[in-house]
Parts: C-alpha cells; sequence; structure tokens
C-alpha cells in the first residue's frame, strides 16, 4: 500500500492491543450522519511510472525558459542557478528536516540560517535579518505593520513606482487592519516626498523600481524622516551586488525577493521575503530569528531567539501571526551566495547591467522602438515604446521560441504601448542579437 | 566538533561559481549607475566549491530529519515525503515557467492548479478553493480577511468578535488580530472538548466566527460539532476549521458536511510536501459558496473537457479581497501534493485517515498504564496528547527533560507544552507511514524513560549526552543577543 507499511497481520495486533474488535470502534466519537458514505470523488491512483507519465505530460504543455530564451522579468528572475544549490538543499537531511524547535537535534539547519541571516545583513547593510518571510509582497505587508504600530500613525505611503503586486497585497493587508494605503504616481518623487505627513507611519519605495530605474532612495529617507515616519525600500538582492547597501542610506526596514538567489522561478512560487531591519527594532520584527549561543559544556551553538515576540507565546499579541516560513529557500540562498561569493555576486550584477545596457541600445535602433524613462539609469530592466502592441510582438516572437518582455497595458493603461525586457546574465550577445532580430521580424509583420 | 561558519571558511581571492566573461561592449559601471550609488565593498565568503559542498554537507550531518528517523510531533503530521513528488515538481516544465508568461505558454500548470482546487474542495466537501496563502497562518488569515468583508457586505461590520478556544494553536488568535478582530478565549470542558455552554455565552450579535480545529489539539474528535456550528450560524457568524489536523480525516469525514464554511489545508502536513527545516509550505484555503466571491484574485477557470479542456486566469471578481501573495502562490508545492494525491487515489486517501488514527490509539493503549493521558483514556483520533505531570510531581521529571532523554534513544521529542490546557503535554502523531517496529521501539523507549523518572531522574535531566551540542543557554542567546557574525562586518 502506497507509503504504509502496516500490513493487515499488524493492524490486528494493534487492534486487539487497544482494545478493540474492529476498527470502526474507534470511528465512535464521529456522528454517524457525517461519516462519509463511499469514496472520496477524486481521481484514482497511479501507480509511479503512471503519475511521472502523467505529470510530464502536462509539463510538456507549458513553454518553459529551459528552451525557450526569456527576457520576462518584473519580480521573478531567469538567473543562473549553480547545480551545488539544488544538490545540497534536495538532501533529505535539510529538506525533511522539522522547524528547528530542538535545537540538539537541528544545528545543521539553525547554523545555516545564521549564515542567512548574516548575508542578508552583509548585502543589505542592516544590523539584523530574520530568518525569511513568504515572499517579497508579505514581507513588505508586514513591514508596513511594523511600522505602524512602532510610530503608532494610521498611513503608509508607497510610490505607483513599487511592484503591482506588491501594492496590491499592502493593499489588502491594510484594509483589513484599516489602514489608509497612500499611492503616488510613479513618475512624481516630488508628490512622494510631499505625501510624507504626520499622519504617515511609513514611505516605501522599490529599488530599482519597476521599470528598471533607479530610485532616489536617499530623497525618500529625508523626507520620510523629517515626516517622523519610518524609511522602508523593496530591493532587488541581484542589484545589490553593485549598489549601495540602503543601511548606508539610513533605511529603516529592506525586503525584497529572494527567488533570484539560487531559487527556481517555479510559476510563482514558492518564494523567499527577504527582511531585515534596524537593531532599535529588535523586539518588534515579524518572523523567526536564530541566534548564537553556548551549551551547558561551552560549544557555540544555534538556537531560535527573541521568541516572546511569536505566536505560540504571545498569541494574539504576536509581532505578526506567520510560523512556517521559507527555510529551505532561505537555505538555497545561502548556499548561492557562499557559491558565487564577494567577486561571483559584484560579476553577476555587473554582467546583468552591461546586457541589459546592450540590449536596450540595439532594441532603439529598431525603428519606431523608444526607450520610455531614458533618462533615468537603470539596472537590468528597461521599457521600451512600440509602434505596435506588445502582445502582438510576443505572439510573433514565440514562433521564434523566444519569450519577450511584460506588456505593460494590464498594469498601467497609459503604458499600453510599452513593454519591460529583462536582460539577466544568462543571456549571451548572441541571445540577444537573436531576440532583437526577431523582434525587428515582429515588429515589421505586426505593421503589415 | 563543530562546524566552522562558512565565513571563517574564506580566503581573499578563492571563488565558487563558474561564471562567464562579459562579450557585449563593456560600460563603467559609475558611469552607467552613478558613482555615488555604487558599494565600495560586499562582505561575502569566498570559498571554493568544494568548500561549499563540505561545509553544507557536514551541516546536513547536523540536522535530524523523516529521512532519518521518526517525529512523533502532534500536530505536524510529519509523514515520508516521497521522493516522486521531488522528481515531478523539478520538471523544467513546471520549475522553469514564468508566471507572468501568456496563459496559452502555460496550461500544463494551470490544469495542475485547477485539479488540485477540485480535489481538495471534494477532500473537505466544500465549493471552491485557492492556493495562494503560503502557510497554515497565512490560510487563516485569509480566511479572517474574507469573514470580514463578508461581513461588512451584509452590513454587518460591527460583527468585530472571533471566538476561539483556549486549547487553539497560536497562530489562530495571532491571525485574527492581524485582521483587527478582538479575540474572545473559551475554555474546553473536562472532556477535553468545546464546552457548549462557554460557547453560548461568548456568542452575540458581534460574533464573526469561531476558529475550531477538529480533531481538537488534545487530538479528540469534536462530536457535537453540528451542533457547534448550528450554534454559531444562529448567532449569524462563521464557523473556520483549522485544518491542521486533516490527515486524522482523509476518506472518513468532511469538515463542509459538519458545518463548516471555510477551512485551511496544510500541504506540507496532509499532503506529505516536506517541511524544509520552516517552509516552503502552502496553505490552501477552501470555502462553501457563501464565502466563495471573497478569494483571492486570479481564479483559475477551465473551459470545456478532456484535452480539449483550456484553463484561464480571470481576474474579474469584485468582491474578492484582493491579493495576499505575489503571483500564484506555492506552485511548486501544488504539484507536489497533486502528485502525491494522484499516488494514493481515493482508496489511498482512505488509508491513511484509517492508519493515522490506529497508530496514534495503538500508542495510547501501550503508553497510558505510564503517563497521564489528557482528559481520560478516550479513543484518540490521529494524535493522542499525554501529560508528564505524574511525572512532574514525584521526581520533578518535566515534558522538557523526557523529550531531551529521548532523543538519547534517536527519536525527535513530540510536541511540547501545547496545547496550553494540558500542563507537561507531549502530543505525539506518529502519522500512517511509520512501521509498527517503529511504534514499539517509540514506545519502548518511552517506557523506559518513565521507569528511569522513578528509579535514576538525574539521567534524565542531564540528557541529551549523545547530541552534537547538549542543551542550550536560551536565556544568554536573548541577553547576548548575537544574531549575525559580527567580524564580518568590522573588516571595513
Amino acid at each position: 500500500m502506497t507509503y504504509i507499511s502496516n500490513t493487515d497481520a499488524e493492524r490486528k495486533e494493534m487492534l486487539a492491543a487497544i482494545g478493540v474488535s474492529s476498527f470502526s470502534d474507534l470511528l465512535a466519537p464521529i456522528p454517524e450522519n457525517i461519516r462519509l458514505r463511499g469514496d472520496l470523488n477524486v481521481p484514482q491512483a497511479l501507480d509511479e511510472p503512471g503519475l511521472v507519465r502523467h505529470l510530464q505530460t502536462l509539463a510538456a504543455r507549458n513553454l518553459d525558459m529551459e528552451s525557450h530564451l526569456s527576457f520576462l522579468g518584473a519580480g521573478i528572475y531567469d538567473h543562473f542557478r549553480p547545480s551545488v544549490v539544488s544538490a545540497l538543499v534536495s538532501r533529505g537531511e535539510f529538506a525533511t528536516s522539522y522547524t528547528p524547535y530542538q535545537p540538539e537535534l537541528s544545528q545543521g539547519m539553525l547554523q545555516a540560517m545564521y549564515e542567512y541571516q548574516t548575508m542578508i545583513c552583509a548585502l543589505t547593510g542592516m544590523d539584523l535579518s530574520n530568518a525569511s518571510m513568504y515572499d517579497g509582497a508579505t514581507g513588505l505587508a508586514e513591514a508596513a505593520l511594523m511600522a505602524i504600530q512602532i510610530r503608532e500613525r494610521p498611513e503608509v505611503v508607497v510610490s505607483g513606482a513599487v511592484h503591482p503586486h506588491y501594492r496590491q497585497v499592502l493593499a489588502t493587508y491594510l484594509a483589513s487592519t484599516g489602514h489608509k494605503l497612500v499611492e503616488t504616481p510613479y513618475g512624481d518623487r516630488e508628490a512622494l516626498r510631499r505625501a510624507a505627513s504626520a499622519q504617515t507611519a511609513c514611505v516605501i519605495v522599490q529599488q530599482p523600481d519597476f521599470f528598471g530605474c533607479l530610485e532616489d532612495v536617499g530623497g525618500m529617507v529625508e523626507a520620510a524622516h523629517r515626516a517622523g515616519a519610518l524609511a522602508i525600500i523593496a530591493v532587488d538582492p541581484i542589484a545589490l551586488g553593485l549598489l549601495k547597501p540602503p543601511g548606508e542610506l539610513d533605511v529603516d526596514i529592506v525586503v525584497g525577493e529572494g527567488q533570484s538567489l539560487g531559487n527556481a522561478p517555479g510559476y510563482g512560487g514558492p518564494l523567499l521575503g527577504f527582511f531585515a531591519c534596524k537593531k532599535n527594532f529588535a523586539r518588534s520584527f515579524p518572523g523567526r530569528i536564530v541566534g548564537a549561543t553556548t551549551d551547558i559544556d561551552g560549544r557555540r551553538a544555534y538556537t531560535m531567539t527573541l521568541r516572546t515576540r511569536e505566536q505560540d507565546i504571545r498569541r494574539e499579541k504576536a509581532t505578526s501571526n506567520i510560523c512556517t516560513n521559507e527555510a529551505l529557500l532561505a537555505l538555497a540562498a545561502t548556499v548561492y551566495l557562499s557559491e558565487v561569493g564577494k567577486e561571483g555576486l559584484r560579476q553577476i550584477a555587473d554582467l546583468c547591467l552591461q546586457k541589459a545596457h546592450y540590449a536596450r541600445q540595439q532594441l532603439t535602433q529598431l525603428p519606431g522602438v523608444t526607450a520610455r524613462f531614458a533618462e533615468r539609469p537603470f539596472f537590468k530592466e528597461f521599457v521600451v515604446r512600440l509602434p505596435v502592441a506588445p502582445e502582438a510582438v510576443n505572439r510573433r516572437l514565440l514562433q521564434d521560441r523566444l519569450i519577450g518582455g511584460l506588456p505593460l497595458g494590464p498594469y498601467y493603461s497609459e503604458l499600453r504601448d510599452s513593454m519591460l525586457v529583462c536582460v539577466t546574465e544568462t543571456k549571451t550577445k548572441d541571445d540577444i542579437d537573436r531576440f532583437v532580430t526577431a523582434f525587428g521580424r515582429a515588429l515589421q509583420e505586426g505593421k503589415e | 566538533m563543530s562546524e566552522p561558519l562558512i565565513f571563517e571558511k574564506s580566503a581573499p581571492g578563492r571563488r565558487g561559481a563558474n561564471l562567464p566573461a562579459c562579450d557585449v561592449p563593456y560600460q563603467d559601471p559609475a558611469s552607467l549607475l552613478g558613482a555615488e550609488n555604487l558599494r565600495a565593498s560586499l562582505p561575502l565568503p569566498e570559498v571554493s566549491e568544494l568548500d561549499v559542498v563540505r561545509h553544507f554537507t557536514h551541516l546536513s550531518h547536523r540536522n535530524y530529519s523523516i529521512d532519518g528517523g521518526f517525529y512523533p510531533l502532534g500536530s505536524c503530521t510529519m509523514k515520508y515525503n516521497p521522493k516522486v513528488n521531488e522528481k515531478t515538481a523539478g520538471l523544467p516544465g513546471f520549475a522553469s515557467l514564468h508566471p507572468l508568461q501568456p496563459e496559452e505558454t502555460a496550461q500544463g500548470a494551470l490544469a495542475v492548479v485547477y485539479a488540485l482546487k477540485e480535489i481538495l474542495a471534494q477532500i473537505c466537501g466544500m465549493k471552491a478553493t485557492t492556493l495562494q496563502p503560503a502557510a497554515g497562518a497565512h490560510g487563516e488569515l485569509l480566511a479572517m480577511m474574507m469573514i470580514k468583508a463578508y461581513h461588512a457586505q451584509r452590513g454587518e461590520a460591527h460583527r468585530n468578535v472571533v471566538v476561539i478556544p483556549d486549547s487553539a494553536h497560536g497562530t489562530n488568535p495571532a491571525s485574527a488580530a492581524r485582521c483587527g478582530f478582538t479575540v474572545r478565549s473559551i475554555p474546553s470542558n473536562d472532556k477535553g472538548c468545546t464546552d457548549l455552554s462557554a460557547l453560548a455565552a461568548a456568542l452575540d450579535g458581534n460574533t464573526a466566527a469561531l476558529m475550531l480545529t477538529n480533531p481538537n489539539t488534545v487530538g479528540l474528535f469534536e462530536s457535537d460539532i453540528e451542533t457547534i456550528c448550528r450554534m454559531v450560524h444562529e448567532a449569524g457568524g462563521l464557523v473556520y476549521c483549522d485544518g491542521a489536523n486533516m490527515n486524522a480525516m482523509l476518506g472518513i469525514t468532511r469538515p463542509g458536511d459538519m458545518g463548516f464554511d471555510v477551512m485551511h489545508y496544510n500541504l506540507h502536513k496532509t499532503f506529505s510536501t516536506p517541511h524544509g527545516g520552516g517552509g516552503p509550505g502552502c496553505g490552501a484555503v477552501s470555502v462553501q459558496a457563501n464565502l466563495e466571491p471573497f478569494l483571492p484574485v486570479p481564479i483559475v477557470e477551465k473551459v470545456g473537457e478532456g484535452d480539449a479542456a483550456t484553463y484561464h486566469l480571470n481576474y474579474d471578481r469584485p468582491h474578492s479581497v484582493g491579493r495576499i501573495h505575489s503571483f500564484f502562490g506555492a506552485f511548486l508545492i501544488a504539484v507536489r501534493a497533486y502528485t502525491y494525491i494522484r499516488s494514493l487515489g481515493p482508496e489511498g486517501l482512505r488509508k491513511v485517515g484509517e492508519n493515522a488514527v490506529l497508530n496514534a490509539n495503538y500508542i495510547r493503549a501501550r503508553l497510558a498504564g505510564f503517563y497521564e493521558v489528557a482528559y481520560g483514556n478516550q479513543i484518540c483520533m490521529h494524535e493522542v496528547v499525554l501529560s508528564a505531570n505524574r511525572q512532574k510531581q514525584q521526581s520533578g521529571v518535566r515534558a522538557l527533560d523526557i523529550s531531551k532523554r529521548l532523543m538519547d534513544f534517536g527519536f525527535h521529542p513530540p510536541t511540547n507544552y501545547f496545547p496550553l490546557i494540558v500542563p507537561e503535554a507531549l502530543m505525539i502523531e506518529p502519522t500512517e507511514t511509520e512501521s509498527k517496529e517503529t511504534l514499539d521501539s517509540f514506545i519502548e523507549a518511552m517506557i523506559r524513560i518513565a521507569k528511569e523518572a522513578e528509579e535514576n531522574p538525574e539521567v534524565i535531566h542531564s540528557a541529551p549526552h549523545h547530541t552534537v551540542v547538549s542543551r542550550l543557554n536560551e536565556t544568554a542567546a536573548v541577553k547576548n543577543l548575537d544574531v549575525r557574525w559580527e567580524p564580518l562586518f568590522e573588516q571595513k
């Protein structure tokens, strides 16, 4: 029987030890009328070969980024995933382990989380990092709620250049707590600065912003702090291979999406939210944190700490309701950052920067293609304005086994003629040239 | 022997990853990004690939896991994590798929989401399901949001109280509070179940919902569940089922048939997706028709049947509470759960429920002579709660000590000190995937420890003896807070 070892003989022995004559005696506490009659209406079981074939058939109906060159970004990225990451993370000792509540049995995972926290602090320049949130978007929502708690103010100000999903998740969370979300237009930094008032708990920007452009983080921090609000930023961890860490700009809370750090795109999940903040917020932040200590014999040891903030102890007064987080993906990020290291991350960021700039330069030489936000510095993504509907261009590109960038119409209707293109270190010059040639052909055919 | 930190193995100039050179015309990053925006240093380790492999392999040897041993953790359902699930979740057609690709290029993925949604609704007897929540607590939060929206839409936004038993998992009141509700706690009765008169007293015109775990956190089936649901509905509230204990009910009974309006699943418990040392999880939520309009966007819809079926994302949901996660949620976890359910089929699912209940009652029956069984020796469901109260009174041996001593026998301890209503609680959930030999071995260890508590308590107090570290100084961990390796930051 699938995954069950009890034989009929053993079941009989156990029933005898329990002192009942049949299994149905054990269901006595369940009222008869709510017991399921017959079988569950779910598909019949498949044997292992049939099961694999079934899932392979379904997987084959998808056009994935291994068989198609993808220039799609917008929060999930096609970055290099070193082989060591999956090899180490798929070890059963990590993957099938439980939350490390019993430190004596979990030093492996606990030490890895301590290393993860250290690396996130190194990348972001912040004092402390937790052991993960569900994703960048919920991490941002929790950061906003934390700011509201600390500042005791009702409003959150967010730039319209923050990822649409992140703003939606913020809106959903704040609607349930009855707080106000103020969104300012993406092109207007003055509006963001003006929006910070005595009612504002925090001001939020994204770096690079949703359009790939560098944001004026210093200006935002200054405006937030002047209004007595916290400065919160959602940051791309790969960009931190080159960019100044937010900690040096006096940002209070840094969140972001860690999928780029060695984790698969996975059709959107599971994901990895990282969360870091200043040390004076040590009693207020959400999520687990691992600390170093010693055991009774004086050995260095690691354990979950600052537990009195958490739901199992504080219940409705906890700093968050989070319990299960994204530990295995945080482990993957730790392996990734160890494998690429100090020089490697800088190099990967630089490659993204160089290739994205080359791609934009080549694309804007195509007739009718212009860059939006052309005056702003950008990192690995950029927006191009097209003379043909972006969706039509993408349909044509698929025939050349290329996945084009994100049409922006569904998110910003005034940008429906535009596409957000992403170029990571995984694209060679030949890949980019092929993309540009096919793009030109798609535009040509689209005009006919 | 301890394992140094990866930072302690670092040496300048060492490199792991083998990266390509830049093949496009190079431009100085300072000119592209502005010199003032660049970082001066990046304090990450410099190690070789073999260093990385050895380091994390050594760490893995310092970690207990299901693949290595038994986890009788009540409420966690630490069943075997099938390897075929890893194979299917690793297929490039799933793993290398971008969530914002056009629908036409992701039909296989949408088919999995749709199929799993429908299956989960069938298993719990409800109408519709979302896979968007990333964990049980996230599912609870979503449910609280939907319940709030439901009452608001009916002009009853004043309903701001959520009733929760004192035996509930801490995430229940935390999730309700997160949503702006006031939590009203009710005591359990002397049988360990919901006290109906306490419930009646707690319900009024301000009741938004009751949050209940069934089987409850003492491992007992709430036999009065239909009455409970009726009482809450009559007061104008909705009933939420914390589905953490769903393993006991698979193929046997369904929350939807009991009167529950909404529930969350823990796919990483009931449906075998690996715990990963603390996640990733997926807290799928199922609802009855009354809450369906409030589900998060997007909804996956199916047009046509069989091989001609196509799947589409519907964002046009005017009453949706919005989004609670970027993109669609933990899709690769859904692939694993779907694979698992397809490997079991309806009969296999029922066998899970039956063997989970059988195994737990077997442990109960064999240990009842040595430890107090909470609330008397009643038939339990998939887990049993023992109390080390007798041992504590007789020789000062507590649940914590017994837990540490179990490690010397090669077992991960059961859940300790939960639920809060049982003193010195030891909550044991064997799951259906453990063999009788393992159960007997665990039972014998527990019996031996009960004897040691009488004859030689010191060996229990000084446990564990054979783990890589002994008991930790948790107080020092808080007092001398050390949550990142400071020497790395002093190197500036």
